[in-house]
């Protein structure tokens, strides 16, 4: 008889592919912060990847400076140093939970994912406050009660600047992962259900 | 009786008072009501071309925009520069070098943009040095003077730096024949002009990757004065063709000795021929010492090769290099039209403007259909090349520019106007007055295969009234048409700075993606470039004292520097470390009696300093480049030649000062 913990195969393909997908997140960067102000029409930003940071990170420097800010270098989040390991042990139960095709699995999958999302922002939200408060007492340009704080998400005003902060091609892959996870939790609960209906019809006696 | 004549008499003074036509046209009839419109560029926004107009005696590249006619930048070229440091820092001053020594000035009179197909291609625009004879090289990467080479054998760079099809030559020639050779050859009476005077036109050759320039070859001709010229296109590809005057070959008094003959010449150059004959080693090196100096981007210092000799082709040994045309009178401008089927020659006392068909000057050639010859180079007949006259155009022909409908645009110094006539037909078909004083004029890409047409820019010699007053010495200025209809509609006067001689314009799309924004830092291989704070420092050789310095927002370092003497020499290497568009730095320091430098993002310059009293001088940065420019300043101290105050440079962090 079918072992109805044992997800459908075209289920098992899905977490598959999504396993490979978030070893994309090696390659692509995660998150990005817009800054726009009246003199640089152009604007700058920066991205942040599994393992550095990229973008016009120097020029943001050199502004900061004034402000007392630290200079962005990629040994201050030291996140940078687990998190490419931490995306290939993710893709790698994702692999194990497909092959073993248990329907448990993905109810795990989908925590551990939603756990590591959660931190991810805990990390950058705590590396943000950091970097916006942690300032040099003898920086030239003081604001009093003024913190400098990236927003995480969406739009903040800092001084003259303008910020944006928003997911990056593979912030977007990791949401579209949680979404395709899922709906493949969903569309398996549903199939089950309908199974279970439809044996129950099969055999009223028993 | 008497009351009523005087009554009538009143009545007929009004009326021709009010009567329409009475009056000179003037700026309220010429502009109609939406011209502003036409040439309003909004705040923010970009204007449709560039335009590089010709500095004349300021010896530098004037860039506009249109249709605003708003000034961007005067790029140095012949002429020194003190806010930029072009010409006063130690790695520029090689740019200026020629075999007369160090000349911090010229005459620059025709921009022309480089082109690739006969169409201008927005990579470089040449100029040329009228009086010290030089062709500069702009690059309009960074809108930089990226070459100067100076010609040998020649006086007055005049028909000059006009280019072939592919810029593979740009072209130079005497305005002034001069006696050649060593100097006992040079030494002789003025008066000897017809035995002894010579003049010659010089092939230049741009290095397509570097920009380099070399003489490729000088072609010697009869003395005469050259003046303008226009390379072949299309059919004429592989022919250069040069007006000259002072075929009676004056010495004294050229405004009556020089205009005795009804006809001077048009010469053309078979230049294939002669690119051929030099690859052949036809030519011989004759004595011509020059100087050619290039700007290393990469070590951002100037780069001099002197050559002792030049390449010479006589065309007495070659025929077929050059005939002349006769062409009436004194004529000026040379210009072949888009199709390259026509020269037009502008006899600038002529009452004509006379039109070559490039056709029938190969039958000409091919029947050996000459009435003479001139200094040994055969006179084609004028009527066998003729392609036909305009008749009465106006007075004083000078130059002639083209739209891509087979139109002509010549520009009358004499009766101030812009006359515009179809080429095929020789009909005049429009004139549109000038204020005042025509010279040069420019329609974009109009010396090219492709004109883009839309405007006629009119370069003016005389302003008079049309500005605000100014004293004696008033602005330059030039004027925007609009030929886009059938009718040349007045849009716009605009200033300009020096005397604006030719002048060229191109859609700035073509230059745009071009843009150089800053240096980059790790690329700068100047000898003394410091990438970083940490390699800055002091060291003393003998009297010399080297300080590597480096700028950011917003300070030096170092910026105290103590144990400098009198009788030292300090040289200043000043490396700008940013690395982002439009944030160069100044640097000047008390009493300096050079200049200032501005120095751009990744790029290390020079400056040379010599202390003349004992004390503490000060230094500070020119360009407001911060919030805290205020603050971006340092000391020198400077003690007796005597003293024993240890050479040390230091910058102070404020744990360290407090």
């Amino acid at each position: 008889m079918e072992d109805n913990r044992i997800m459908r195969p075209i289920s098992r393909v899905m977490i598959a592919l999504s396993a490979l997908a978030l070893l994309a997140l090696l390659f692509v960067p995660i998150w990005r912060i817009d800054l726009a102000a009246p003199q640089y029409p152009e604007g700058l930003y920066m991205q942040i990847w599994a393992d550095h940071f990229s973008g016009d990170t120097e020029k943001i420097n050199g502004l900061n400076h004034y402000i007392g800010m630290a200079h962005i270098k990629d040994e201050m989040f030291t996140e940078f140093r687990i998190l490419p390991k931490v995306i290939m042990v993710l893709a790698a139960l994702g692999i194990v939970a497909a092959a073993w095709g248990r329907r448990i699995l993905l109810v795990g999958g989908l925590v551990t994912l939603s756990l590591f999302g959660a931190w991810a922002l805990w990390r950058m939200w705590d590396w943000g406050y950091k970097y916006g408060h942690e300032l040099d007492p003898k920086a030239a340009i003081k604001v009093e009660g003024m913190a400098y704080q990236p927003p995480l998400i969406g739009h903040k005003q800092l001084l003259n600047f303008d910020a944006w902060s928003t997911p990056d091609i593979g912030g977007w892959i990791l949401f579209g992962v949680m979404a395709l996870l899922a709906g493949v939790y969903f569309l398996e609960v549903r199939d089950l259900r309908s199974k279970l209906k439809a044996r129950a019809k099969a055999s009223p006696a028993s | 009786m008497t009351a009523a004549l005087l009554g009538a008499a009143g009545v007929a003074f009004l009326a021709i008072n009010t009567m329409p036509g009475c009056k000179p046209n003037t700026t309220k009839t010429m502009v109609t009501g939406d011209a502003a419109s036409k040439v309003y560029v909004k705040p923010g926004t970009h204007d449709e071309f560039y335009n590089f107009v010709s500095g004349g005696f300021s010896g530098q590249l004037a860039v506009y925009g249109l249709p605003s006619g708003r000034l961007f930048r005067e790029i140095p070229v012949f002429s020194v520069d003190p806010e930029s440091g072009y010409g006063y820092s130690e790695e520029t001053k090689g740019m200026l070098m020629t075999s007369y020594g160090f000349i911090p000035w010229d005459d620059s009179h025709h921009p022309e943009l480089s082109q690739s197909n006969g169409v201008p291609d927005g990579k470089w625009c040449f100029i040329n040095g009228n009086n010290t004879p030089r062709i500069a090289l702009v690059d309009l990467g960074t809108f930089r003077t990226k070459s100067i080479i100076e010609i040998p054998n020649s006086a007055g760079n005049h028909s000059s730096p006009f280019t072939t099809g592919n810029s593979e030559y740009v072209v130079a020639g005497t305005r002034f024949s001069v006696p050649m050779g060593d100097d006992a050859s040079r030494d002789v009476s003025i008066k000897t002009y017809k035995e002894n005077f010579k003049g010659n036109v010089s092939f230049i050759h741009p290095d397509p990757e570097s920009g380099r320039m070399s003489i490729a070859f000088q072609i010697a001709t009869p003395g005469v004065n050259f003046d303008l010229s226009h390379a072949g296109k299309g059919p004429s590809e592989g022919w250069f063709f040069f007006s000259c005057y002072n075929t009676e070959q004056a010495y004294s008094l050229l405004e009556v000795n020089a205009s005795q003959r009804d006809k001077d010449f048009i010469m053309a150059v078979n230049w294939k021929l002669a690119e051929q004959l030099a690859k052949d080693g036809k030519g011989k090196r004759v004595p011509g010492k020059h100087y050619s100096n290039w700007w290393n981007e990469e070590t951002h210092s100037a780069e001099t090769t002197v050559y002792e000799d030049v390449l010479q082709l006589d065309p007495k040994d070659h025929p077929g290099l050059l005939y002349f045309m006769p062409c009436p009178k004194s004529p000026h401008g040379c210009d072949v039209d888009p199709t390259g089927k026509y020269i037009v020659g502008s006899g600038k006392l002529a009452a004509l403007i006379p039109v070559f068909s490039f056709e029938k000057i190969q039958q000409a050639i091919a029947a050996n259909d000459v009435e003479g010859d001139f200094g040994g180079i055969p006179v084609l007949k004028y009527e066998s090349v003729l392609h036909g006259e305009v008749k009465k155009p106006g007075l004083g022909p000078l130059h002639t520019e083209f739209d891509a409908n087979g139109n002509a645009y010549t520009s009358f110094f004499v009766s101030s106007e812009i006359v515009k006539w179809n080429v095929e037909k020789l009909e005049v078909v429009d004139r549109v007055p000038t204020y005042y004083s025509i010279g040069h004029l420019c329609v974009p890409g109009g010396d090219s295969k492709q004109p883009w047409g839309k405007y006629v820019i009119a370069y003016n010699k005389i302003t008079k009234d049309r500005y605000l007053p100014t004293g004696p010495e008033l602005t330059q200025s030039a004027q925007l048409y609009s030929i886009e209809g059938d009718k040349m509609e007045l849009l716009l006067d605009f200033p300009t700075t020096g005397e604006p001689h030719y002048a060229q314009a191109i859609p700035a799309e073509l230059v745009k993606p071009r843009e150089v924004k800053f240096f980059k830092i790790e690329e700068n291989k100047h000898p003394f470039v410091a990438k970083g704070e940490k390699e800055t420092r002091v060291e003393r050789r003998g009297k010399e004292v080297h300080v590597w310095m480096t700028t950011i927002r917003s300070h030096f370092a170092p910026d105290n520097i103590e144990g400098v003497k009198l009788g030292d020499e300090v040289y200043f290497h000043v490396t700008n470390l940013e690395q982002d568009w439009d944030v160069p730095h100044g640097f000047a320091i008390k009493g300096a009696a050079n200049a200032e430098l501005l120095i751009m993002p990744g790029e290390t310059q020079t400056l040379k300093w010599i202390p003349t009293r004992v004390g503490v001088w000060p230094m500070y940065c020119t360009d407001f480049c911060s919030a805290l420019h205020q603050e971006m300043q340092g000391y020198v101290r400077v003690s007796p030649a005597n003293s024993n105050v240890p050479l040390e440079a230091y910058t102070l962090s404020v744990d360290a000062e407090l």
